[in-house]
């Protein structure tokens, strides 16, 4: 084993154990979140991930974007059985091992696909890169997409292209060195794109080779690293976490919501007859829950989990009515919020620092609270199935059962429905008036 | 005008019957006065198919769906076991509305709380009468041209998007869609108890986005499925071209076409 064995080896297993110790921490900031059930109809819950995360079911709706999408998620999963051969090459200071086990034809075909998926995902997201900065497609540039978000995105995009390349860089200069005869490597591979790239290195040493083939080789690997652990302080987190969202995924028609259980046995004990209103609650008994959200931890693990899920496409605002005619409310703000609100009060909770903050309030407002048609738009729209409605709700009732904190006019509505049984104000008696109209 | 064969479910019981269907007509179908219209419309077409059905009358209550989408759940699950048992009384087990409001609430959120019924949408309803032959419309509409707005508690929340225009085809008219249809309709922004407030401050009101998209194909008639929805279009329609296009319930165009 050589020094840069065990340099390789060092570096590989700290970003390892980094990756694996913040992976652990939103883990733990999601685990913050209420419980909810999500342990039922797991066939439907393996398919709905396979046809939505793995299939990418709900991308192609928007074809460009869902087009370049595929290569892109098919080039991040093909080429990185290439990075098995890195490491074991790394650790061991063999060369393309893959090539010694595997048969020629089929080793050849790997590489061969590896840098055709390159090219593509290159080309994809240089073309990423035009739609958001060049065309400045509406979607990346809403008043949620401050400098951070934008700048994440082109951060991810310019890593992509630059670990393609040093792929491509890679094999051109490796492919010059093997017929050129000068390298111990054993054997020859296909090189359908880097070829095209060997121009650029025609007439140089084979000492000048070596060094490009190893800088690319060492930058490839270790922006693979890095890029892991730039995923976990990123909106890209989706590429690990759209499976469990999917998975997790509510299943049920959109239109229905959940049935607060708290509420019903207090409303089954206020028609209950028999209960005795003056019963003082059993000695044991645990506090009332508080009823909807006011921040991050009222809401349930899946809500978390989608939080950190969001890659900040903006389809969810894109198509919600209350974002498209100039309201305050954006759906995939709601969840942004909830992701940097939870990491925030996990953070101090960690550190011990006091935290005064609230996801009600000191990041999302009434204003865009009310502003929700609940339909839905947000909630089809997701190509991972996020749920921003459910946040939206979850605070309404927070405000409305905690705060009685609703616009008047609702509670207008509200009063109208438990004097006269309509949101209106009409007499109970009249509801039969429009037989004889 | 008092043509209409409407009997309460409590009649049913004193006369010792019971009543195939429960017609849940909802708080805006008993109220507002276009919903009445809707109301009535939809009971002709019953009438004329012979359909056995009940109404709950003074005894029906708000189904909750305003509230709970407010964040009142307490008092939408009030509402919800109040009529789940007025309604278990009567040992209903199915019912069809003319709300999508009531139509998902009843359907998708009662069940929880020991309320399980077959709930239909009107248009699924007629749909069926005519397949069962039990009605017949007259497609005299030629010449006229229908856009479809999908209310959002029918559509996306439930997945009925073909239904509807099925019906509205068998009138002999020619359908147009809006770019935003089907799953991606645009709401009408009533939805979420929008339709009980002022909407907040914004560059323009959704009714009218949606309304201007509507109009911009030129449509004799905007056709729904849903009395917040015809609300919010007949004020839109008012609001950008006072008299360019009628908005109808699809109940009303079958029932005028029987």
């Amino acid at each position: 084993m050589g020094i840069s064995n065990i340099i390789f080896l060092v570096v590989f297993l700290v970003a390892i154990t980094f990756f694996i110790r913040n992976l652990n921490r939103i883990i733990a900031n999601i685990k913050l979140g209420r419980d909810i059930d999500r342990s039922d109809r797991s066939t439907d819950r393996w398919k709905n991930m396979f046809r939505v995360a793995m299939g990418q079911s709900k991308m192609t709706r928007r074809p460009v974007a869902g087009i370049l999408h595929i290569i892109v998620y098919l080039g991040f999963l093909i080429i990185n059985i290439e990075v098995i051969e890195i490491v074991v090459d790394g650790i061991f200071g063999s060369h393309r091992f893959l090539s010694s086990i595997l048969p020629i034809g089929l080793y050849n075909f790997l590489i061969g696909s590896f840098e055709i998926l390159a090219i593509l995902v290159l080309v994809a997201c240089v073309i990423f890169l035009i739609r958001r900065n060049v065309v400045r497609i509406k979607r990346f540039w809403s008043k949620e997409m401050t400098s951070w978000p934008r700048t994440d995105a082109n951060l991810i995009l310019i890593f992509e292209i630059l670990l393609m390349s040093a792929f491509l860089i890679m094999n051109a200069t490796d492919g010059l060195l093997f017929s050129a005869g000068a390298s111990h490597y054993v054997s020859s591979f296909s090189n359908p794109i880097s070829q095209y790239f060997q121009f650029m290195f025609m007439g140089m040493d084979t000492a000048t080779l070596v060094a490009i083939e190893r800088f690319t080789w060492w930058f490839h690997i270790i922006g693979i690293l890095m890029f892991m652990n730039y995923v976990l302080i990123s909106k890209h987190l989706h590429i690990f976490f759209a499976f469990p969202s999917t998975y997790f995924a509510n299943l049920n028609p959109l239109g229905q919501f959940s049935n607060l259980q708290s509420v019903t046995n207090e409303v089954k004990l206020m028609m209950d007859p028999n209960a005795d209103p003056y019963a003082a609650p059993a000695a044991d008994a645990a506090p009332p829950e508080q009823f909807g959200a006011k921040d991050a931890t009222d809401l349930n693990w899946v809500q978390l989990l989608n939080a950190y899920s969001c890659t900040e496409c903006g389809r969810c605002t894109d198509s919600c009515p209350a974002s498209q005619t100039g309201k305050l409310l954006s759906p995939r703000k709601i969840l942004m919020d909830t992701r940097d609100r939870i990491t925030e009060l996990a953070d101090n909770k960690r550190k011990g620092k006091e935290d005064t903050k609230s996801l009600l309030g000191d990041y999302i407002t009434a204003e865009e609270l009310w502003a929700c048609t609940s339909c839905n738009a947000c909630t089809d729209a997701c190509p991972i199935e996020l749920d921003p409605l459910s946040i939206i709700m979850d605070m309404r009732r927070y405000l409305v059962m905690e705060q009685s904190a609703a616009p008047t006019e609702l509670n207008m509505m509200f009063s109208n429905i438990e004097n006269n049984g309509a949101p209106w104000q009409f007499p109970a008696a009249d509801r039969l008036n429009w037989k004889n109209e | 005008m008092s043509e209409l064969q409407v009997k309460t479910m409590a009649e049913f019981m004193a006369e010792g019957k019971e009543a195939d269907i429960l017609f849940w007509v909802g708080s805006a179908g008993s109220f507002d006065d276009r919903a009445k219209k809707i109301t009535r419309a939809f009971v002709r077409i019953m009438n004329k198919a012979n359909v056995n059905f009940g109404v709950l009358g003074t005894e029906e209550s708000s189904s909750g769906d305003a509230a709970k989408r407010s964040g009142n759940e307490f008092l939408f699950q009030m509402q919800a076991m109040m009529n789940i048992e007025v309604m278990n009384g009567y040992n209903v087990k199915r019912i069809v509305t003319t709300c999508p409001h009531s139509f998902n609430t009843l359907k998708n959120e009662y069940k929880g709380l020991g309320g399980n019924y077959k709930v239909q949408h009107h248009t699924e309803f007629i749909a069926e009468l005519l397949a069962q032959g039990k009605l017949k419309v007259i497609g005299n509409l030629k010449g006229t041209k229908i856009t479809y707005h999908d209310p959002c508690y029918l559509g996306r929340a439930n997945n009925v998007y073909d239904i509807p225009r099925e019906l509205i085809k068998s009138l002999g008219v020619e359908l147009v869609e809006m770019k935003r249809s089907k799953r991606k309709s645009f709401c009408c922004g009533a939805g979420g108890a929008q339709m009980f407030k002022e909407p907040e401050n914004g560059a323009q009101d959704i009714n009218i986005n949606r309304t201007e998209e509507a109009l911009a194909l030129k449509p004799d008639i905007i056709a729904t499925g849903c009395p917040f929805c015809n609300t919010m279009m007949t004020d839109g329609v008012k609001a950008v071209n006072e008299g360019a296009a009628e908005v109808k319930d699809i109940a009303e165009l079958i029932a005028d076409n029987l």
